[in-house]
């Protein structure tokens, strides 16, 4: 194979060193668009199995006021999945597509939505931990090179910081109340701390898609720099209202100007994302139910689309 | 003896801001159990804005019932027990399938549309500020609902026939909608409620002109049922209340 430049990828490629968007209907290389359907329905279809955890708490919501800000966290959410789902399809994707890609197995979301929502201490570390580890790694897509994706992330990210607060806001509580509510707080700590620091990924030398994404700006930092940043930002929080980080080896380094901390246990990461978590079969089986359970009222609304149309 | 009848009235009035805090409470969490079961995004996205606007309408009218005679509205919400609840049996029944629900859903915002408009007449400046909000809410709940039945009746044989179930099934609980105890009534004579009686026949047009549209025919058996106002629930409700009430149940007393 010759080596040749078309006039399309040289263009692409000064895009992209200059920091301008890749849009809808600019030339890309097909692995680029491949790599972008993959990313961004992975993180449109983790939005919406994220909604699961959360869901088993919203119908026992400890007060009014909690119910209310879950169930509007939950919402914002799923817009955050429709938002994606769009984002996907101006590369030429439908979302029927994905969603049956994600029925079979093709597509993924993220692993940390396997663990389940025993508690209602873990609607608080989920809000703190998992949507503050989540806004970390959006921030840094903000700034990715395709267009709507970074569009997408804009306005993401403004209403996660909402998330993260209100998720903290729990756990305040708690730490400030009776022994069983500390107990709780603390025993949602240990469950949860773990996990988060998974969802930023493998290490950069380990990561499947790191490198190329990382050319083509789809990726704009490190997954140990982002797990680092998130690390950074916790543990004072944590260590403000009196939660202790389940990590013998987490302590302040003067000199690198960051806290140290032990190794992810990789085989647990493993074990999770290739399916054996506790709840990969529920989520995935609850999606398809309520897929197919409302199979007939999607019917019903094409059937009446097409009766509504003149002529038709 | 100005005092008492003061106090009487007064506790008159928050037994009524909270039975209509109760109607939007229950069904508030009735529609919280469709969150990612809906048969689309969007109408997951959709269900739970209008779960949201229940919600904060049951927190503000007990909110006035606080101020009226003390307590929170959590304890009003999690430490009642169901003979202390006093909401409409509609809004307390399993959410049942989406042609069910959207049929329930209708049948009350058809019912709110008149009610709530009139209830901004109320004397009451507080009840009359409540209504006033929930009147636009309810304008676009009973936009929504009205699509759906029309959507579902003239959809396909398997959404009209399931629309024609919820019909016959949900029929009976529509008389409690215009039903009047003492309680209402002393409350009517000071322009302070709405006579339930006097929406039923606008309702009764605007429903069966909209059904019959949509290819659905009104159950012609009379059979009605109803007890809400009494506390004398379904079954129902009571395993509603087991699974909202479970924190503060299980934790007394606590924050969160
Ligand atoms: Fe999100
Ligand atoms: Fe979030």
């Amino acid at each position: 194979m010759q080596n040749t430049h078309t006039d399309f990828e040289t263009q692409f490629e000064r895009k992209i060193d200059a920091e301008e968007k890749i849009e809808p209907k600019d030339w890309m290389p097909e692995a680029y668009r491949k790599n972008l359907v993959r990313q961004i329905s992975q993180h449109a279809h983790s939005e919406v199995i994220g909604m699961q955890p959360e869901g088993n708490w919203l119908t026992r919501a400890p007060s009014l006021k909690r119910k209310c800000i879950l169930l509007a966290k939950i919402q914002d959410e799923g817009g955050h999945g429709l938002y994606l789902y769009s984002a996907a399809e101006t590369l030429g994707v439908t979302r029927e597509e994905l969603v049956e890609a994600l029925h079979e197995g093709r597509a993924k979301y993220a692993s940390i939505f396997n663990y389940p929502a025993v508690t209602w201490a873990d609607i608080g570390a989920i809000g703190w931990l998992v949507d503050g580890a989540a806004i970390v790694n959006q921030i840094s897509l903000q700034r990715t090179s395709y267009g709507p994706y970074a569009r997408a992330m804009v306005r993401i990210c403004k209403e996660e910081s909402f998330h993260q607060r209100q998720g903290y806001e729990i756990m305040v509580k708690l730490a400030e109340g009776n022994a069983a509510q500390k107990a709780m707080a603390q025993d949602a700590m240990e469950r949860w701390w773990w996990p988060s620091l998974m969802m930023f990924g493998p290490h950069d030398a380990e990561s499947a898609h790191s490198a190329q994404s990382m050319l083509w700006k789809i990726k704009r930092q490190s997954n140990d720099n982002l797990r680092q940043k998130f690390v950074d930002q916790t543990v004072p929080q944590a260590e403000a209202i009196g939660l202790t980080i389940p990590d013998k080896d987490l302590k302040w380094n003067e000199a690198r100007g960051h806290y140290d901390f032990g190794d992810i246990d990789w085989d647990e990461f493993n074990r999770v994302v290739s399916g054996n978590g506790p709840c990969n079969r529920q989520r995935l089986q609850h999606h398809v139910k309520a897929h197919e359970d409302g199979a007939w009222v999607r019917d019903a609304m094409s059937a009446y689309a097409a009766r509504q149309q003149p002529n038709a | 003896m100005s005092e008492q009848i003061d106090t009487n009235n007064a506790d008159t009035l928050a037994r009524f801001a909270i039975r209509l805090g109760d109607d939007a409470l229950i069904l508030g969490q009735r529609l919280c159990e469709w969150s990612s079961n809906a048969p689309t995004l969007e109408e997951d996205l959709a269900l739970s804005n209008v779960a949201l606007d229940f919600l904060g309408r049951a927190r503000m009218l007990y909110g006035y019932a606080t101020q009226i005679r003390g307590g929170s509205e959590d304890e009003l919400a999690f430490t009642r027990d169901e003979r202390q609840y006093e909401n409409l049996l509609l809004v307390e029944l399993p959410r049942g399938d989406f042609a069910y629900t959207m049929l329930r859903q209708y049948l009350l915002d058809a019912f709110e549309d008149l009610y709530f408009a009139a209830l901004t007449q109320s004397t009451d400046p507080t009840l009359a500020a409540v209504a006033a909000k929930t009147v636009k809410e309810v304008d676009y709940h009973l936009r929504r609902s009205t699509d759906w039945i029309r959507r579902l009746g003239l959809g396909t044989e398997e959404s009209h026939q399931r629309l024609q179930n919820a019909t016959d099934e949900l029929w009976g609980y529509v008389d409690e909608l215009f039903e009047t105890d003492t309680l209402e009534q002393g409350l009517i004579k000071q322009n302070i409620a709405v006579d339930r009686a006097d929406l039923q026949t606008a309702w009764c047009k605007r429903v069966t002109e909209l059904l019959s549209a949509s290819n659905i025919s009104v159950p012609e058996t009379p059979w009605q049922v109803s007890g809400g106002r009494r506390g004398l629930h379904t079954e129902h409700l009571g395993h509603l209340l087991s699974e909202m009430q479970y924190m503060q149940r299980a934790h007394p007393g606590q924050q969160w």
